[in-house]
């Protein structure tokens, strides 16, 4: 084996980074000098490779399962800077890996974009994929549903070990029936918790929810109350609190349990399983709270209907400053028509302080047409955000923003207060 | 996809219709709605409360009996598996939808309806699915998605602004005049920049979802329309559009 083009990948990552430049471009570099590295280093991993993916809660999912294989004394490698494409998994191996190349790991749990992870499965074959659900969302990239479906079942087919499956996705529960070879295992909901996650067909379905699953789960989660939560392994139910924020995030911690027990097998140390559960901070602007003026100021990720859906149910508007800001860039999805899938009533009340990115005026059309009063529409999110927390003082704020109004937000607070700020 | 039985629903009842209430028929709302369609059905909603109008928000799903006294139709795009569950539906309630068509009743038919209100679908594979003839088009599957931002114009309606995803390339009979010319993205397909088809109190066009919102006049020629057939006039007292018009300005700058 050639050690050079780990070496020149290497260099041009710490060349990179005192540069403070794209995480990813040292990946390109190490794929083009030598396009096996990946699958040859991540093939000596003893426990094999995770793939989590779906469309919502990968990054906060993912962050779970490695916490919790950690705390059960494993060496894990993952793809943390949040760059879930197969570049970036190169990228982060190229920190970790030492001169020739391998890497000093006991199990790989990498975040991966479904489109991406196609690519990536056909270079390294997991042992264990964690399949979330497929929901509208990008759909100017993936064209339909249906296709981001068959996108997840190329990842189910190519995993050796356990496929773990929503069992409250039709589309992914529906997965289980081409698989072949690998083991397949479940989570799921209690029937009280369903209509609170509504898959995409119940999304603007009039009917309720269809009728609870009767597939066995290696996890259930029983009941949320509040930061609260009951889990239910092997018969048993156990009661935790969890610092994570969030219904969405709470049920991902039920994905996570079951996919650290595939991988576990019988050496799993439940009271363990939970004890690192609980302790998991939410993942970079997933229910994260700052602190700014004394107040406490949430930043709340919103991506697709069904995610925005979500993020309002899980907090109450009651008493709190809101804000929304909403771009269009490639990262957030250029098309705007998901803001008319998501109901707004909740926000009526209270009204929303301040609208801002560049489809403001899209998102105070949508509110408009929901009866939401608006206090100020401010397309720079700069001044939008002095603004706002201008007009909120005493109060307990709250941003939903799209990805890449995320970052501009995040660089702006970072000025007032202390955020990570993730380039 | 759902089995649960499904019935004509009745999700609205009228708000004080002062000035009396439409009744507006969305075509299969579980299969077709995929990109914000419901926006199209509140729009026509609140635009009519705003003016003292009720609505009655009618649903017809597959094996629903058809509703009597339909105002205006309105219905969205949806995947491909949606478009086979409505299929033998959809030719079952034709001569209904043929008959309101040629009456004269205003319709909203958007990507996947707007497709299948034609003579033929010819898929990329060269399945031909049967449309119901009421447009006189047809639409080839294509290997491509045409997806992005348009801006196009009309006559009667200004200037268009709207989103596309499809890969149906639809081409119009010669009687049949598209809604508008496209200044900016593909339209109906990659080669003659027509956008949508006008025909009757028919507006079809591949822009989703958020039609109606960013094009309240569009919106109003429906509503318009329908209130002139069922009351002899529409009372208009205006509505304020100040941030429809801001959000269309917004729209049209940015990138494809």
């Amino acid at each position: 084996m050639n050690p050079l083009p780990v070496l020149v990948g290497k260099a041009v990552r710490v060349a990179s980074r005192l540069r403070g430049g794209g995480s990813a471009f040292p990946g390109l570099v190490v794929e083009r000098l030598d396009p096996r590295f990946m699958g040859r280093a991540l093939s000596t991993v003893p426990h094999g490779v995770v793939v989590v993916s779906g469309t919502n809660g990968k990054t906060t999912t993912t962050k779970m399962v490695v916490e919790l294989l950690e705390g059960q004394g494993l060496t894990v490698f993952t793809n943390r800077t949040g760059s879930n494409f197969t570049r970036g998994v190169a990228a982060a191996l190229l920190g970790e890996v030492d001169w020739r190349g391998r890497l000093k790991a006991d199990v790989a749990v990498l975040e991966l974009d479904e489109a991406h992870a196609v690519h990536f499965v056909k270079l390294v074959p997991p042992r264990y994929s964690l399949l979330l659900n497929v929901l509208r969302d990008q759909l100017d990239r993936f064209g339909e549903i249906d296709a981001t479906t068959r996108l997840l079942e190329r990842i189910a087919l190519a995993t050796t070990g356990t496929v773990v499956l929503n069992r409250e996705d039709p589309r992914v529960a529906g997965l289980a029936s081409s698989i072949t070879t690998a083991e397949v295992a479940y989570f799921g909901l209690d029937a009280s918790l369903r209509s609170t996650f509504p898959n995409d067909d119940e999304l603007r379905g009039e009917a309720g929810t269809a009728p609870a699953s009767a597939l066995p789960a290696d996890v259930v989660l029983r009941s949320v109350d509040g930061n609260s939560a009951e889990f239910e392994v092997d018969g048993t139910t156990t009661r935790t609190d969890l610092r994570l924020r969030g219904v969405y995030n709470i049920f991902n911690a039920a994905a996570a349990l079951a996919a650290a027990r595939a991988v576990l097998g019988r050496s799993a140390d439940t009271s363990r399983l939970f004890a690192s559960l609980a302790a998991v901070e939410p993942a970079f602007g997933r229910g994260e709270s700052l602190v700014v003026d004394g107040q406490a100021l949430e930043l709340v990720l919103v991506k697709n209907p069904s995610g925005f859906r979500l993020g309002l149910k899980s907090f109450d508007p009651a008493g709190c400053a809101t804000m929304i800001a909403i771009n269009d860039n490639y990262a957030d999805g250029r098309d705007m028509s998901w803001l008319w899938d998501v109901d707004f009533d909740s926000l009526g009340l209270g009204g929303v302080d301040v609208v801002s990115g560049v489809r403001a005026y899209d998102m105070a059309l949508r509110l408009k047409y929901d009866d939401v009063r608006v206090g100020a529409v401010e397309p720079d999110i700069v001044d939008a955000l002095k603004q706002f927390i201008r007009g909120s003082e005493g109060r307990p704020k709250r941003i939903f923003c799209t990805y890449t109004a995320m970052l501009a937000v995040r660089r702006e607070l970072s000025k007032i207060t202390k955020v990570e700020v993730v380039s | 996809m759902s089995d649960a039985p499904s019935a004509s629903a009745l999700t609205e009842a009228p708000a004080d219709p002062a000035k009396g209430s439409l009744r507006i028929l969305q075509l299969y709302p579980r299969e077709m709605n995929i990109y914000g369609d419901y926006g199209n059905v509140l729009v026509l909603k609140q635009r009519l409360a705003w003016r003292g109008y009720g609505a009655e928000i009618l649903e017809h799903n597959a094996g629903d009996p058809f509703p009597d006294d339909v105002d205006l139709v309105i219905g969205g795009g949806g995947q491909d598996s949606g478009q086979i569950v409505i299929q033998d539906d959809l030719q079952a309630i034709a001569p209904t939808l043929r008959r309101l068509a040629e009456d004269g009743t205003p319709m909203l038919l958007i990507c996947g309806l707007y497709q299948l209100f034609g003579n033929v679908f010819r898929t990329h594979d060269g399945t031909e699915i049967p449309g119901i003839g009421v447009l006189d088009l047809e639409t080839r599957g294509g290997a491509e998605r045409l997806i992005g931002n348009v801006v196009a114009t009309s006559e009667e309606f200004g200037e268009i602004h709207g989103y596309e995803n499809h890969s149906g390339q639809t081409y119009l009979g010669d009687g049949l005049k598209p809604l508008a010319t496209v200044i900016k993205g593909a339209g109906n397909n990659a080669e003659e920049k027509h956008e949508g088809a006008r025909y009757k109190n028919i507006v079809a066009s591949y822009l989703h979802g958020s039609l109606l919102p960013k094009n309240p006049a569009i919106a109003d020629f429906l509503l318009r329309t329908a209130a002139e057939r069922k009351f002899g006039e529409f009372q208009d007292d205006g509505v304020d559009d100040t941030l429809a018009e801001l959000a269309r300005q917004h729209a049209g700058a940015r990138p494809r």
